[in-house]
Formats: C-alpha cells, sequence, structure tokens
C-alpha cells in the first residue's frame, strides 16, 4: 500500500491508501474520490482521468510514453503539470504523492 | 412511427452483436447512435489500436473487429439511424416510445441501451462565455465553410482536424492556429504543409497558447489567448473553431427513469434487464456484480438481453434454444439453407 493524495478542485483532500500496481486513476476510482471520470477504462483513449501532479512531484515521476502527451491536448484545461492517472502505477517511491484534480474533466 | 421488435441504442460492438442475436432468433431491430459511423468506441476511440482480448482473434483493431461484426450481419437486413441521438422514451400501454433528435420516432416493447459511457459529443472550451458564442461565432465543427470567407478565423487544436481546416481556410480567410503546446499530432505531411503556410504568413501560428477568454456583446470581438508562462494576447477575430476530439456525455438516458449508478445503468445478470420492464442495458454501460468492461462480456449480455426480448415482442410463441450448427431455422435466416 502507498499514500496517495487527492486534491479534489475545491481543496477537499482524500488521502488513499492504493495497492502497489494499482494505478493512481484506479486507487481514486475505487475509493470513489470525485472528479476522476476515466471514461475508457484505463486504455489512454478518452483523457477523462487528467490530474495536475503537484510540481515537486512531477519530475519524479516517470515520464510520459508515446500518446499521453496527445491525449492531454484533448484534457481540460492542461497545464505543464498535467498527467493522465491512468498512465502513472502506483510504486512504494510514490509514497504520498499528491494530484490535484481539475474543476472538470469535460 | 416506426414499429419494431427491439431497438438497439448504441452501434459499437456489444450493439452490433445484440443486433446480430436478436435477428437469428427471429426478431426485428433497429439501431440509433450518434455517430456518424458504425462502431462505437472502437471506430472512435482506438480505430488503430490492437486489441488482444477478443476470442478466437489473437490480434484485431478497432476498425477490424467493426468490419467483421458489420460483415457478420450481412445476412440480416438491419437499419441504422445514424448521426442520431435518442432523447425521449416513454411508455404507452406497455409498450416503449421512443424518439430521436431527427425526429425519428419508434415504437417498441424493447429497448437494449448498449450506450458504451453515452454518446459522443464534441469537447468545449474552457471559458464559461464560450456558450454565449456557440454556434454563432464558436464552433466545434464545420457545416457552411463559405461564412469564413475574408474573415480572421481563429483555430485551436493539434490534430488532424485543425491543421486541415487552417490549411483549407487560409485560402481565404485570415487564420491564427493555436495549440497549446510546439508539437503537433496530426500528420507529418499537413505539419509540414502547416508550417509553410506559417512561413509565407498566411497561417500565424501560436504554440503553448491556450483560450483564456472572449470578447464581444452581441458578435464576438476578440479573444485573449494566454501562453505557458502566464503572458495573455490578444487578438481580433469574427470566429473560433474548437477541435479537441469528442467526449462520452451520458446524456438524455440520464432522464428515462432508469436506476443509475454514476454513469451505468444496474442491470440483473438474467436479462440484463433494468428496473423498467422491457428496457435492458449490456455492454460498458450496464452494472452488476462482477462486471467487466471488455467487449467479450457485452457480446454475452447482448446475446442473454436478444433472448429476454423475445417475450415481449412474441408473447404468444415460446422461445426454443437452437444451433446455428443444426438448426435448419437458424441457418435459413443466415441464408444458409434454402
Amino acid at each position: 500500500m502507498t499514500k496517495i493524495v487527492y486534491i479534489e478542485h475545491d481543496g477537499k483532500s482524500h488521502s488513499i491508501d492504493v495497492q502497489n500496481g494499482l494505478t493512481v486513476m484506479e486507487g481514486a476510482i475505487q475509493n470513489n474520490v470525485p472528479g476522476i471520470d476515466a471514461d475508457c477504462g484505463g486504455s489512454m483513449a478518452c483523457a477523462t482521468c487528467h490530474v495536475y501532479v503537484k510540481e515537486e512531484w512531477f519530475n519524479k515521476l516517470p515520464k510520459k510514453e508515446d500518446g499521453e502527451e496527445d491525449m492531454l491536448d484533448m484534457a481540460f484545461e492542461p497545464n505543464k503539470f498535467s498527467r493522465l492517472s491512468c498512465q502513472l502505477t502506483v510504486i512504494d517511491e510514490l509514497e504520498g504523492l499528491t494530484v490535484q484534480l481539475p474543476s472538470k474533466q469535460a | 412511427m416506426i414499429k419494431t421488435d427491439a431497438l438497439i441504442i448504441g452501434a459499437g460492438p456489444t450493439g452490433l452483436f445484440t443486433a446480430h442475436q436478436l435477428k437469428l432468433i427471429g426478431l426485428d431491430c433497429e439501431i440509433v447512435d450518434n455517430l456518424d459511423k458504425i462502431g462505437g468506441q472502437c471506430i472512435e476511440l482506438y480505430p488503430d489500436k490492437p486489441i488482444y482480448d477478443i476470442p478466437a482473434i489473437p490480434e484485431c483493431t478497432g476498425e477490424e473487429l467493426t468490419n467483421g461484426l458489420i460483415d457478420q450481419l450481412k445476412p440480416f437486413d438491419i437499419k441504422f439511424h445514424l448521426n442520431e441521438r435518442v432523447e425521449e422514451v416513454k411508455n404507452n400501454n406497455g409498450k416503449w416510445e421512443v424518439k430521436t433528435n431527427k425526429g425519428t420516432s419508434f415504437n417498441t416493447p424493447n429497448i437494449i441501451i448498449a450506450g458504451g459511457v453515452g454518446s459522443f459529443e464534441p469537447r468545449k472550451f474552457a471559458p464559461k462565455d464560450c456558450e454565449k458564442f456557440e454556434d454563432k461565432s464558436i464552433f466545434y465543427s464545420i457545416k457552411d465553410k463559405k461564412i469564413f470567407k475574408n474573415k480572421t478565423v481563429s483555430v485551436f487544436g493539434g490534430g488532424d482536424s485543425a491543421l486541415d481546416w487552417a490549411i483549407e481556410l487560409s485560402e481565404n480567410s485570415k487564420i491564427n492556429l493555436i495549440h497549446r503546446r510546439d508539437e503537433f499530432r496530426g500528420a507529418q505531411s499537413t505539419v509540414d504543409k502547416m508550417n509553410a503556410l506559417v512561413k509565407e504568413g498566411k497561417i500565424n501560428l501560436y504554440t503553448k497558447y491556450q483560450l483564456k477568454g472572449v470578447k464581444g456583446s452581441e458578435n464576438l470581438e476578440s479573444i485573449d489567448i494566454e501562453h505557458d508562462n502566464k503572458e495573455v494576447k490578444n487578438l481580433k477575430t469574427d470566429f473560433v473553431l474548437g477541435f479537441f476530439g469528442l467526449i462520452m456525455q451520458l446524456g438524455p438516458i440520464a432522464n428515462w427513469g432508469l436506476n443509475l449508478d454514476k454513469k451505468t445503468i444496474n442491470v440483473d445478470t438474467e436479462k440484463f434487464e433494468t428496473n423498467q420492464k422491457g428496457i435492458y442495458a449490456v455492454g460498458d454501460i450496464c452494472k452488476y456484480p462482477g462486471k467487466l468492461k471488455l467487449i467479450l462480456s457485452g457480446f454475452h449480455e447482448g446475446a442473454l438481453a436478444a433472448r429476454a426480448c423475445f417475450k415481449l415482442a412474441k408473447p404468444n410463441e415460446k422461445y426454443r434454444f437452437e444451433f446455428t450448427t443444426t438448426s435448419t431455422n437458424l441457418l435459413k435466416r443466415l441464408g444458409k439453407k434454402e
């Protein structure tokens, strides 16, 4: 288990222990964190699991693979700390990873 | 008013195979889909992505799977209503009356919702004020390109739609092309063509910018775009075009009195029936304990929902289970026997 912190757009914070191997998106969906839709179920085809990664964490994450940046073009209000949470696999090193959720996904 | 034994909402893989199952057991059906083509998410979201978990098909793309399913429907006569979205569902003496946004209406004892995650709608701009100008000065698709002649048009997006329209409209319009990063995901030849037009001064390119706000009272007058470094530029413009692909919205389904769980519909696992008699949900949109969002699950759910339709469509006949390998009835319907 690794602690992931999800902060809703209005500031409400959810600190969730997510099983290693799941994605940050799955951690939110399985624990009913509002603000992540994940319409396509994690196949990197919809950009509705978009999160803003806290700056101090952004460079510690594995780099984006081909296609993620293309999908982020379609996300709602992306910025330079945007990631698709379905592409972030939870591992021990991410203990305390903090992501902020956009005001909406579309 | 079209009368049919069953109406399928959604022409994705689940809807298509459900149609196959209905026709095979001798029921009529028609299919409505909001997209302009058959295939649902497979064709809209991942036509070129390989899928590896369809039984007996080690590898196929979304497009190949769709084409295979369409081929499988060849023996049958099925009417598709594409580019139409079901808006209204009402009960009338035990039958369902269904209306689409194009005014088509159906009378049917059975509705099978194979709607994926809802209908595909264009993704829109973030600033709220954009709604005010939508379909007047701000568009997400183009119906009549003549209105842009000799005007200033600001095109947003980095894919083929944005690039193709920026290139095409640059012949007769002043074009601003705005994209959130330096790379474009459009085809390389299109990107090259666009860059050439930027050099010739026919397209003004702004990268690392996004739409921040729109200005104007009656008509759109200008837009503010914001750079990654927060610098804001004001551009005079007559029209704004946004090409950010499509998003799935549950839409009117939410108003049909169904027992919803977030964006999914609760069903039983015998008939895949919802809380409304004669309305079924199959594929990604249905929810039951253990539900897997796999295409193969949708096929199973559709096959069972189709059998459930039989009872309401032909109340005086008894459904009999048969195999396609041996049943003369089924082989006749498949066109394999006289």
